[in-house]
């Protein structure tokens, strides 16, 4: 079925990938509304600001210019951004700055150059983002100030897959402290918030796979994913989302952050599958799995309208609602916690 | 209070401090940078850092070198190189606290300096030469608190987090190789230096705050685990028992969940070649449920 790969540069050839994207037609009616793809896309900035440098950075570029060239496609009315860089503590923080502009260095590769950005936000979307979350029981909280610093993942997004800012978005953050339950709830309460303004989304996690950066500069040509077990991992999980399996891979999640160094815990991927319905019936393609100093960068597309797997048993339970933190033992603890 | 004021010798730290930086100290204070306003709040931490700046206004140094946990890297240990910065600062997680404007210098020759000297023991060093930087809070709160005229340059060191993929016993002997190397910069330089190690000791929030931030009837410590840790971390530092601070660090990171896992501690210690003269405790307290102190340490 597979056996793929010899280099980074990344081959599938598995039944299913070669029926996926490369050659799918769009199954949704432009009046649709509702998430009609899920893209995972890395968030470290060498395929925006120095493509040429590397072989392996610019055939990343190349794939967001295709997920770029399926976003004109498929029209969505926002996009719908969660990005492992934009940690959070105090609940999910969503951008609600109709406009935010300005210019952005990262904190690690600075030498590359600067980011300028200004963009649309659909804060309608994001209002109801934050509705759908509370409803849910979840803390969230509207960002809406001048200079609030956007992060790289969004960024890099946001410039490759949208450079003329034709389409609002809607930015997520990643609470540092959120685990498995809380942020599928995270990503159902996007799920509930499409279908409440009836729009048509596209939902992107910025995440790479595994995350163990080079701790000595290389050179770009010849950057490589860091780890043969990372790579080896990596490739696993990306057999899997070339078949479709998002809720199969969003349930592995765990197993493979303990073995792979996995990019905040690869929660990235439960917001992804949630969001999109936690199946395993999608049409997927891998455009690109690269190393990016180091970590492991893969450009995955997901569309709805893949094989049908009916009803699956999963190992980790569903979660509608989230109910807090549940501390061990009943303190005043409990009275902060909830402080309402 | 210690009052072992250092006025001169070219080429020392005049002190080092463990230097919290919690945001809603600044916003609690009010100073004319930050755009929110408040009541109050925060004042046992407020008013040590008071004590601290009181114990500091006798000396006499050249620069600041703060080492901060909101500067996070991997691929070295990075430097701000640029020799001026201007701008505004917010929050990414507590935005709604603080909006800063800042404006201050940085002492580049020395930054240089310190970068060199750890090359020359094997650590990864990069310098920060892009002017668009956004510096981080965690380096303009800890420099604000300690000394709020912002006249003297200063120095900021990245967090490096390369050894996370080993242990924090690894990380701490990464951040005692650069604590050696920024003493033996300033000493060949000249300078007068204050220190600051920018973090907290235990580490976890409380993930929702009250309607008023400042309703100081919700504030206490996440866990009396982490208060317990917090208070022998002290004890062993008001008794000059800095290298066994050092021993007990990677458990009490761990268990802790403490934000020394940036290093700014062990830096620090380091850098003052581990003293045994005991640390003044200006002040305790807890922020959204993390455990802050300030800590004063004389050569």
């Amino acid at each position: 079925m597979m056996n793929f790969f010899n280099s980074n540069s990344l081959h599938f050839s598995s039944d299913a990938a070669q029926t996926s994207a490369a050659s799918v037609e769009p199954t949704f009616e432009e009046n649709t509304f509702g998430f009609v793809a899920g893209f995972i896309v890395p968030g470290l900035p060498q395929p925006l600001l120095a493509p040429e440098k590397s072989p392996a950075w610019g055939r990343v570029r190349a794939a967001f210019q295709t997920l770029k060239e399926r976003l004109d496609e498929l029209k969505p009315d926002v996009l719908v951004i969660y990005s492992t860089q934009w940690p959070s503590v105090l609940g999910h923080q969503i951008q609600a700055d109709p406009r935010p502009q300005g210019v952005h260095v990262d904190h690690e590769f600075h030498e590359l150059g600067t980011m300028e950005y200004n963009f649309p936000v659909h804060v309608p979307y994001a209002d109801a983002y934050i509705a759908a979350g509370k409803d849910r029981g979840l803390h969230m909280r509207r960002v809406c100030f001048k200079g609030f610093p956007i992060d790289s993942g969004s960024l890099v997004a946001l410039l490759l897959l949208n450079p003329e800012n034709r389409i609002p978005c809607a930015l997520v953050s990643s609470n540092m402290y959120a685990d498995r339950a809380e942020t599928i709830v995270l990503g159902k309460s996007a799920r509930d918030a499409v279908q409440t303004k009836k729009l048509r989304a596209v939902a992107i996690a910025s995440t790479a796979l595994s995350h163990r950066l080079w701790t000595k500069p290389v050179a770009p040509k010849d950057d490589t994913i860091s780890s043969q077990k990372d790579d080896e991992w990596n490739r696993k999980l990306l057999e899997i989302l070339a078949q479709g399996r998002l809720e199969d891979v969003a349930q592995l999640a765990r197993q493979f952050a303990r073995e792979a160094h996995a990019d905040s815990k690869l929660k990235a991927l439960w917001w992804l599958s949630a969001a999109l319905g936690s199946s395993n019936d999608f049409r997927g393609e891998v455009l690109a799995y690269e190393g990016l100093y180091g970590t492991g960068a893969a450009v995955v597309e997901l569309r709805p309208g893949g094989v049908s797997r009916g009803e699956q048993e999963f190992d980790e339970d569903d979660v509608e609602f989230f109910r807090g933190e549940r501390s061990v033992l009943t303190s005043s603890s409990m009275k902060t916690e909830n402080p309402k | 209070m210690n009052n072992q004021n250092n006025t001169g010798r070219k080429g020392s730290i005049v002190a080092g401090v463990l230097a919290p930086h919690p945001p809603h100290l600044v916003y609690a204070e009010n100073p004319p940078q930050n755009e929110p306003r408040s009541e109050c709040g925060w004042e046992e931490l407020r008013w040590g850092y008071e004590r601290l700046r009181k114990s500091l206004s006798a000396d006499e140094f050249d620069v600041i070198i703060v080492h901060t946990p909101h500067w996070r890297t991997v691929v070295g240990h990075h430097l701000l190189a640029v020799p001026h910065f201007k701008g505004l600062s917010v929050d990414p997680v507590f935005p709604h606290l603080f909006r800063y404007s800042y404006d201050l210098k940085v002492d580049v020759e020395l930054a240089q300096a310190i970068a060199a000297e750890g090359e020359s023991l094997g650590l990864q060093t990069s310098l920060m030469r892009n002017p668009k930087f956004r510096v981080d809070y965690g380096t303009i709160i800890s420099c604000h608190l300690s000394h709020p005229a912002w006249n003297k340059p200063i120095v900021s060191i990245s967090s490096n987090a390369s050894a996370d993929y080993f242990s924090t016993d690894v990380g701490q002997q990464e951040m005692i190789a650069l604590g050696h190397a920024t003493r033996t910069a300033i000493e060949k330089s000249g300078r007068r230096a204050l220190l600051l190690a920018s973090c907290s000791l235990s580490h976890r929030h409380f993930t929702e705050e009250p309607q008023v931030p400042e309703d100081m009837t919700y504030e206490h410590i996440y866990n009396h685990n982490q208060y317990l840790w917090d208070m022998r971390m002290l004890k062993m530092m008001r008794a000059g028992e800095s290298k066994r601070v050092i021993a007990e660090m990677p458990d009490f990171t761990d268990q802790a969940v403490s934000e020394t896992r940036a290093g700014c501690l062990t830096w620090l210690l380091a850098a003052m070649n581990f003293p045994t003269t005991p640390a003044t405790v200006h002040a305790y307290g807890s922020v959204i449920g993390t455990g802050n102190a300030i800590v004063e340490w004389r050569m």
